[in-house]
């Protein structure tokens, strides 16, 4: 075996992949073997780093320095000038937006600064597509020590006292569902994992699975020992091509050393573990659809109680927990239920991991524990609202979760807290808004998505939030009616109290959460046609100061639809009936004189 | 490779490849870690600075020492090398010259084991490409 | 018993464990409306998906509001009906339906039968306050059902019905969101589907989404030509279902109205399928005695059991789901085809007449009998021997067409010779009638006694799958009966695997057979109804002079001018059939 004195990490999560991070790996393996150095140094693909933001990331171990921003071109240089001549590459640098200094060391970036990685401990740290890096980090003795020193019973209860909520958006405590499971008494049992990861913009379930793969078959073992399941179903869309990749190298390499299968750690128990792909609608993620959609059916949700501990799968007792919640499995067990509990808030024990996206400068996947406020994640580890501008509102919780503000932000972030001021936790989808935008725009964004994904079986999501989405349409083309906003509030209200699933009773949260906390641009909407934030076209108007028009005619040749009219040399005017607000004026205008009103 | 039977197999499985990713780990915490930094420009080659990091590398781990060995550009004492920088947890760097594989022996054994000072070290103050 | 004890409207209830608070609700006469759910019992109907969300109520310490129909009662509950949330939210509900519905009510073919207009008007809704786009889907024309789509409000009934009760799995969700709807898979038409057009989908469907295909308007014009000759016959069931479409009682036999009507209709010969149900035993028995008989005498090839092929949606379906088993059912003709092909043989040399001059219309409980009378074997040259089916319902409609005051009519007779029938035709129309009436002639044929007692009980009820053992002085027959296709596939599964003990099988598409037909007035989920109308077709029959088929004299006439006997040459032409493999024939178009 070759031994390495160095190891290049480059990311192999999906965003990266997309900007050739793996033309860089074949780049820098060439580069090795030019200079002779094939054995001294080792590249190693692995998962999502979670800067996102400033990928395609590489990380040099063991001087720990973290290039961002590589090209597959800078690959010769990583090797002729760091690896041989030990110079860093600057150009490659973090640079600090505030100082404006190079950073080198990934641990003093204040991306990483505030993070702690549980769920995300692996991912971009080991070669998800080779077990003896997961086991090396300690994998696979969770499983082992629990069959070999721990009743079902007795792990049940370390997963209750960790304290460990659901992470897919529900927050049900895991160890209470394993425990259902566990007592409903079939002659056959499920576990299903789900990485039907639907919210807009959330990737953390897919990276988990690309970066770290064995964590979630390591725990799902682990469940499936505890509630009594010999069999495991992963639930994964299609459109994850990497993930399953991965998964699929995974549960080979189990399989091979004899970690899933018959007879693991020659105590008779015997798991294993096959995918099912879904393909891609959000309500599947609900587990009662989730399970129907595996089952052959459509994939709609059912009224619950019939809870899935009781009859899921094929109407055996099945336990559904997302990748996340898996993933946090294996480490309770290594490090302790108290040690876990150590970490996050009282009633949200333990970290999160959101998608951090939006207008922040730092976008990216980020670990934090729970407790966290608001303001640390958008404007320390999110480095702050891009361009300067204002901040404006936070949207938590994917498509059916709430906009808060400004107010919130000192709020610390955990299940009950985000939930109490309008939004929730969701599968951990984070947005940042600033100025510019209009949250009614925002509000009928995310009901497009819900419009689009609903599944059509019962009348509020079905009809309900069409309707929602037509006032809001309506809206923000200026033909707001006195009286909409009371339909408006009524309707989303009575979706939530009536619609069937959480999908459903959940989708009216961006409507509700905008209304409550941003009353004052609905009304301008509704009262004095006017965008606020100048992003509803059809609320715009293109107006020229006749102080600062020279009458040069520019604008007046450049519009395609001749709504700008006036003698030469003389001020122009704008016939806002014609004008179709295309932009075009603006562009072309030297003196500033056309703005939008 | 042959099946994992029971929990020691996998202990000893783990053990043996741990080395896989030591390295690693260790870069996730070098503060507390002895670090090694072995002049590696053309000088230092020329001078031996390979065999000496080779060394360097396989004798901390044989003696199980924790410690990052990593390379750098030239220092600039041309006249002293090989040269290496070695920092202690919790220390100031200290710069060795004329590091032959005897003398790397010597560095381990006294300095980063037992802390006491050993000869040929170079005190002039300088800086390092790490802007702190 | 396992009891729970809560509150509705602040009133005590006491229920069985597992009870759902709709069903709590009305048992203490509070009716909470409805709309997608239904259950008839006894019928393996069960509709529920909590889809629509009419039914909400508030349950105290419950977050959001509970569908009544999918929530189980629980000790100590304490539920409000109509509270001011709740009665907002149902409002809601509903306007949010009708928002999506077109508002056709005036020219809709279930107006004043439809259960949303039934709603809207119970809960006073006057303005729709949530009013937009209106989603749509292609319609769809067969011979018999025709589907409006974008009437559709996704109860889900017609889906239960197709897959759950029927196993025929033609219906089912597709698209997502504000465009799902309930269709055959890929856009295919009904036409091309493996439909069996029984109509129970129709039956269920609570809007004018899917209703029969209307040929009142051929029927009239039939009547109105001076060069035809127009016969009509009427199913057995279907006198026993008409008078509730005139606000009679259900399980008032109305023969005698509907025979007055139909003459004052117009129709030159009111005749009776009854009549040609009679005849269907004549060679239907006298099949199964021969194929028994062979087996009897180690006949290796002769296949048992012999199924009953009087239902054109059975015989569609075996067509399409077990074509390698089309040799095993009996061959005759249905009675509706079996009544055209004498119609326009026997009854128009009588006449002197040529078959094309007459129209031969059937009035059925059924909507599969409009596409039976389509099939190509049933014509001569082009000529169909029945030329236009019309349901129950399409009657009613013709006779209030024509002014006349049912209820007040005075009764007449049928008209011989095919007007003429027994009580054992008139228990076609009910699950297990169909087999009375052969094992009637059969036994007294076999035995060559007259039967002492000619009621078998042991045949009767309402259970979609039974099983009884007569005895032919010795011989043990055994029978199996079952109506509803899901049922009736399970019988077919064990024929095919050749776990089947029995001798013979009765089925019936329907459940409860052709009193519970797709072309029926609509029951609207109340099983109690169907029982009634079985309770009707008992009394007829108990009623009749003549009761076994075989001593009927107009049928010992027809044989004795015209068919020799029974499995005769003529009788293999005119009355016999044969099947086909339609198993490829479904098609995407």
């Amino acid at each position: 075996m070759a031994k390495y004195k160095n190891h290049i990490l480059v990311c192999g999560g999906t965003g990266c992949r997309a900007s050739e991070s793996e033309a860089i790996a074949s780049n820098l393996n060439a580069s090795l073997s030019e200079n002779n150095l094939q054995d001294d140094v080792q590249v190693v693909r692995t998962g999502c780093f979670g800067f996102c933001e400033k990928g395609p990331v590489v990380k040099m171990v063991p001087d720990n320095t973290f290039y961002v921003h590589v090209a597959p071109d800078d690959a010769e240089d990583i090797v002729l000038e760091h690896v041989i001549k030990g110079r860093k590459v600057e150009r490659l640098l973090y640079v600090d937006p505030e100082t404006k200094e190079h950073v080198s060391d990934s641990r003093h970036m204040d991306f990483y600064k505030k993070q702690l990685r549980i769920a995300l401990r692996n991912c971009g740290f080991i070669n998800p597509e080779n077990i003896d890096e997961y086991i090396a980090r300690d994998g696979y003795s969770a499983l082992g020590t629990i069959m070999e020193e721990m009743t079902p019973e007795a792990a049940i209860n370390v997963v209750k006292d960790s304290g460990l909520r659901g992470r897919g958006g529900g927050g049900f405590p895991s160890g209470l569902k394993w425990e259902l499971t566990r007592k409903s008494e079939a002659d056959q049992k499920y576990v299903v994992c789900n990485a039907d990861e639907g919210d807009p913009g959330a990737f953390m379930d897919r990276s988990i699975l690309e970066g770290d793969p064995h964590s979630v078959l390591e725990a799902m073992a682990i469940c499936g020992y505890c509630i009594g399941a010999d069999r495991g179903l992963i639930y994964i869309r299609a459109e994850y091509p990497l993930a399953i990749k991965r998964l699929k190298i995974a549960i080979e390499q189990a399989r091979d050393y004899g970690l899933l299968g018959n007879d693991i750690f020659g105590t008779g128990f015997n798991f294993d573990v096959e995918i099912r792909y879904g393909a891609g609608a959000f309500v599947c993620g609900e587990e009662t659809a989730l399970i129907h959609s595996m089952e052959g059916l459509r994939g709609e949700p059912t009224v619950k109680p019939p809870f899935p501990a009781q009859s899921g799968y094929k109407e055996k007792p099945t336990n559904v927990n997302n990748v996340e919640t898996f993933a946090n499995i294996p480490a309770i067990f290594l490090k302790g239920a108290d040690w876990f509990k150590k970490i996050g808030t009282e009633k949200s024990p333990g970290t999160k991991v959101f998608a951090l996206a939006g207008k922040v400068n730092n976008v990216g996947l980020i670990e934090v524990p729970m407790g966290t406020t608001l303001r640390e994640v958008i404007f320390d580890i999110g480095g702050g609202i891009k361009g300067g501008k204002k901040f404006k509102a936070v949207q938590t919780g994917g498509p059916s979760g709430g906009c808060l503000t400004e107010d919130h932000l000192d709020l610390a972030i955990d299940y009950d807290g985000l939930l109490a001021s309008g939004s929730m936790m969701g599968s951990g989808g984070m947005i940042v808004m600033d100025e510019d935008d209009c949250m009614v725009s925002v509000a009928k964004f995310y009901l497009d998505f819900t419009v689009e994904e609903s599944c059509g079986k019962c009348t509020p999501c079905r009809v309900g939030n069409k309707r929602l989405h037509e006032m809001l349409d309506k809206i923000t083309l200026g033909q707001g009616e006195e009286g909409d906003l009371t339909r408006l509030r009524n309707l989303a209200n009575v979706i939530k109290d009536t619609a069937l699933c959480g999908l459903g009773q959940t989708s009216p949260n961006p409507v509700l959460s905008t209304m409550d906390n941003f009353p004052e641009e609905y009304q301008s909407h509704v009262k004095e046609s006017k965008c606020p934030a100048g992003q509803c076209r059809a609320l715009m108007q293109y107006v020229i100061n006749s102080k600062l028009c020279v009458g040069c005619t520019l604008c007046s040749r450049v519009c395609p639809v001749d709504a700008i009219s006036g003698e030469k040399k003389l001020p122009h005017v704008i016939d806002s009936s014609v004008c179709i607000k295309c932009g075009a004026c603006i562009e072309k205008c030297k003196f500033g004189a056309i703005s939008i009103q | 490779m042959s099946k994992v039977k029971n929990l020691q197999d996998l202990k000893k499985m783990r053990d043996d490849l741990k080395g896989k990713i030591t390295l690693r780990e260790k870069s996730d915490h070098p503060d507390s870690l002895v670090q090694i930094k072995v002049s590696m420009a053309t000088c230092g080659i020329a001078s031996g600075a390979r065999d000496t990091m080779n060394y360097m590398v396989d004798e901390l781990e044989s003696q199980a020492v924790d410690a990052v060995v990593t390379q750098t550009g030239c220092m600039g004492y041309c006249y002293a090398e090989p040269t290496i920088e070695v920092t202690l947890p919790g220390e100031k760097p200290v710069v060795f010259g004329q590091v032959d594989t005897k003398k790397a022996s010597e560095i381990i054994e006294k300095y980063i084991k037992n802390g006491e000072l050993v000869d040929g070290i170079i005190p002039d103050s300088y800086e390092t490409i790490d802007k702190k | 018993m396992n009891l729970v004890k809560l509150t509705i409207d602040n009133k005590p209830v006491v229920v069985e464990k597992g009870t759902t608070l709709l069903e709590a609700a009305k048992s203490i006469g509070v009716n909470i409306p409805s709309l997608c759910y239904m259950k008839m019992d006894d019928m393996n109907f069960e509709n529920k998906p909590g889809g629509c969300r009419v039914c909400v109520v508030e349950v105290e310490g419950r977050r959001n509001l509970a569908p009544a129909c999918k929530t189980e009662c629980m000790e100590g509950m304490e539920v409000h009906t109509h509270s001011v949330r709740v009665i907002n939210a149902r409002r809601t509900v509903v306007e949010l339906i009708l928002s999506d519905h077109p508002p056709e009510c005036l020219t809709c073919a279930k107006s004043g039968e439809c259960e949303l207009q039934d709603l809207a008007q119970n809960l006073g809704i006057r303005e729709i306050h949530y009013t937009g786009e209106q989603s749509t889907y292609k319609g769809d024309q067969s011979p018999a059902i025709i589907r409006e789509m974008d009437k559709c409000i996704m109860c889900r009934r017609c889906e239960t019905a197709c897959n759950e009760v029927q196993t025929v799995g033609v219906l089912s969700a597709v698209n997502r969101g504000f465009e799902s709807v309930v269709a055959p898979a890929f856009e295919m038409d009904l036409d091309h589907s493996v439909c069996t057009y029984c109509g129970q989908c129709v039956a269920v469907c609570p809007t004018g989404a899917l209703t029969e295909r209307d040929y009142t308007w051929k029927v009239i014009e039939a009547l109105v030509d001076p060069a035809k000759t127009v016969v009509v016959q009427t199913a057995p069931a279907v006198r026993a279902a008409l008078g509730e479409a005139f606000g009679m009682e259900a399980g008032n036999l109305v023969t005698g109205k509907m025979v007055a009507a139909l003459r004052k209709l117009g129709f030159d010969y009111v005749f009776d399928t009854d009549f040609a149900a009679d005849l269907t035993i004549m060679e239907e028995g006298t099949e199964l005695l021969d194929r028994l008989n062979r087996h009897l005498n180690g006949d290796q090839d002769v296949k048992l059991p012999i199924l009953t092929s009087c239902c054109p949606g059975w015989v569609k379906f075996f067509e399409h789901h077990f074509p390698e088993m089309k040799d095993v059912p009996s061959t005759a003709k249905s009675p509706q085809q079996m009544f055209g092909s004498i119609a326009k043989s026997y009854f128009a040399k009588k006449l002197d007449k040529k078959r094309e001059d007459l129209v031969v219309v059937s009035v059925m409980p059924c909507l599969a009998k409009k596409y039976e009378c389509t099939r190509e074997e049933f014509s001569v040259n082009g000529d169909a021997d029945v030329n236009v089916s019309i349901s129950t319902r399409e009657l009613a409609q013709l006779i209030r067409n024509a002014n006349i005051d049912f209820t007040s009519l005075t009764d007449e007779n049928f008209d011989n010779p095919l007007g003429e029938s027994t009580g054992a035709s008139v228990i076609f129309g009910t699950t297990g009638g169909v087999i009375e009436a052969a094992v009637r002639t059969a036994y007294e044929v076999h035995t060559g006694k007259t039967l002492e007692k000619v009621d078998f009980e042991e045949l009767r009820g309402m259970e979609g799958s039974r099983k009884a053992t007569v005895d032919f002085d010795g011989l043990k027959l055994n029978i199996g009966i079952a109506h509803g296709l899901g049922n009736a596939r399970k019988l077919l599964e064990d024929v095919k695997s050749g776990k089947s003990e029995f001798h013979a099988i009765e089925i019936m598409a329907c459940p409860g057979g052709c009193i519970g037909g797709g072309g029926q007035p609509y029951h609207h989920g109340d099983v109690d109804i169907l029982k009634k109308r079985q309770r009707a077709i008992y009394e007829e029959d108990a009623g009749k002079p003549i009761r076994k088929s075989h001593e009927n004299p107009f049928i010992q006439e027809l044989y004795a001018e015209f068919l020799g006997k029974p499995l005769s040459d003529l009788s293999h032409e005119l009355l016999h059939t044969h099947y086909f493999d339609r198993k490829k024939k479904a098609e995407v178009k």
